[in-house]
């Protein structure tokens, strides 16, 4: 049902944890519907130095979570907001329809994380 | 790697023995069992020894066996056909809120014709009470309609009490006994039942053909008309094969069931005992005792059903979730939510039914990979130790479940 980068990812998954006084927290899902992501960045001179992630969710959440993580490693902010749900979809050969929603979560944790660190500079 | 698999509940593989007596059924007797000839003879006759040792199965006349095409066949033609054959009795259906789909829907779809249902709650062991059912009761209820066993946590309801509730105020009873067959003896008169549905793959018989007790003087209409095949109460060719190797099935399970019923038990004991040892936050869902003795249903609290289900893949393990993620429709279970327990508990459940191949080794090789999947799960959980930061505002739009 899962392509094999989403296996990858969801085996050996790439920035697991969470950063200490982070610069920025994005925090998205709820407990309630049972899918939780916690995205933690570290932005130097406007760029993502560092992020880590934690999240409770199926294989398609925790594949697509560890794959924004990579995606966004080293980016600028500006980089960084334009990538979508799609984008983390695509990088991992797609996902299966059911599971499109759970890409969301990754990209709208990004976003959030960004609007964080920028709320609070 | 030989797999290891921990989904009974699901199906069963058919059985050596079963497939033998099926196979002669494909070519060498092939004839139309409605024929007079000597081929459909020799057919007729397959099917009525199968027709036996169901009922014997049962406790049963053999007339008042009719074959289908399954479990969920069985449940709607009960269901269908009695609400039917007493529509201008009343138009009361009374039933639970943890059945089978099969039936669940069905009765969804009689309110859309018309009818009035009542689904009985359950507590937190996913237990009904016979109280509730008695004052659901009125002058209009001309069906009740309980499972024998839940597939999901396993838990067994008194069915023979019901029954006697049933009986009493004149009511046909109903009862979705797939999961028990073959896990607990059935004998229709001691449960007090007047239509009772079982299936064969789930007793280590083949797919796509089941059973429908029928009481003698039970008032039920056909739903699938045509040639008057089991007494006009199904129509169509017989899956001769099918139905002969149900009738095998059924007469493996009497000879086998006792010893095998407690072997069962013990592993699921050892499981549960070593995973509750070596892990915390492991929650039973499903009554601690009135349960069938091949079923352990377990939230592991803090993780997602199906990234355990996919863990427990890569290292052979066949088991199922009741998690919204891992059911296709994004809803959790019906019967855990139903049960009381929250999203994200229903979320980290596992059932792990056992089976005929099971061994004590299977056993141990899961209680030795679970403590790690878990462990590395919840390590990266976000609800798992201290790490939800409260002053952090969390969007719930996203969620879809
Ligand atoms: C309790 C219960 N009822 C009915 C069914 C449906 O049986 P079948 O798959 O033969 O249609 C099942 C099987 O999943 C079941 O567990
Ligand atoms: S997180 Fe629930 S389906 Fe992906």
């Amino acid at each position: 049902m899962y392509s094999e980068k989403v296996m990858n990812h969801f085996k050996n998954p790439r920035n697991v944890g969470e950063i200490e006084n982070a610069d920025g927290v994005g925090e998205v899902g709820n407990a309630a519907c049972g899918d939780i992501m916690k995205l933690t960045i570290k932005v130097e001179d406007n760029k993502i130095a560092d992020v880590q992630f934690k999240t409770f969710g199926c294989g398609a959440a925790i594949a697509t979570s560890s794959m924004v993580t990579e995606l966004v490693k080293g980016k600028s902010l500006d980089e960084a907001e334009n990538i979508s749900n799609a984008t983390v979809a695509e990088a991992l050969d797609g996902l299966p329809p059911v599971k499109m929603h759970c890409s969301n979560l990754a990209a709208d944790a990004l976003h959030a994380a960004i609007e964080n660190y920028k709320k609070k500079k | 790697m030989k797999g290891i698999y921990m989904d009974h509940n699901a199906t069963t593989p058919v059985h050596p023995e079963v497939i033998e007596v099926m196979l002669p059924f494909f070519s060498e007797h092939f004839g139309n069992p409605s024929s007079i000839h000597w081929a459909g003879r020799e057919v007729k006759k397959g099917i009525e020894t199968a027709r036996e040792s169901v009922a014997s199965f049962l406790k049963c006349d053999p007339k008042e066996i009719v074959f289908t095409a399954g479990g969920s066949e069985s449940d709607n033609l009960a269901i269908k056909g009695v609400c039917d054959a007493l529509k201008d009795k009343g138009n009361h259906i009374i039933t639970t809120s943890v059945e089978h789909p099969a039936v669940l829907h069905t009765c969804e779809y009689m309110e859309k014709q018309g009818f009035q249902v009542t689904y009985l709650p359950v507590d937190m062991d996913g237990m009904i009470r016979l109280e509730d059912l008695k004052n659901a009761v009125t002058d209009k209820t001309i069906l009740i309609t309980i499972m024998f066993a839940n597939n999901e946590t396993g838990t067994i309801f008194p069915i023979s009490e019901i029954g006697k509730i049933a009986k009493e105020r004149k009511i046909t009873f109903h009862t979705d006994a797939v999961q028990a067959a073959g896990k607990i003896p059935l004998d229709v008169n001691a449960l007090n039942v007047d239509l009772l549905t079982i299936s064969a793959h789930k007793l280590y018989g083949p797919k796509g053909v089941g059973v429908l007790y029928v009481r003698k003087g039970a008032k039920m209409k056909p739903m699938i008309h045509g040639g008057g095949q089991e007494r006009n109460r199904r129509a169509g060719t017989e899956n001769v094969t099918g139905i002969v190797g149900m009738g095998k099935a059924c007469e493996i399970a009497m000879r086998d069931m006792d010893a095998e019923s407690e072997r069962l038990l013990n592993l699921r004991e050892r499981l549960h005992k070593g995973l509750t040892r070596k892990i915390e936050h492991v929650k039973l869902n499903g009554h601690p005792s009135m349960r069938l003795n091949n079923t352990l249903n377990v939230s592991f609290e803090y993780v997602e059903g199906e990234s355990l289900l996919l863990n427990l893949d890569m290292d052979g393990v066949a088991a199922s979730s009741g998690s919204a993620c891992s059911s296709g429709s994004l809803e959790p279970s019906h019967v855990l939510t139903a049960m009381g327990l929250p999203h994200e508990v229903a979320h980290g459940s596992v059932r792990f039914s056992f089976g005929s191949s099971n061994t004590e080794a299977d056993i141990d090789k899961i209680i030795e990979i679970m403590p790690p999947v878990v462990a590395r799960l919840r390590a990266m959980s976000p609800l798992y130790g201290k790490s939800l930061n409260p002053s952090v505002e969390r969007t719930t739009a996203v969620c879809q479940h």
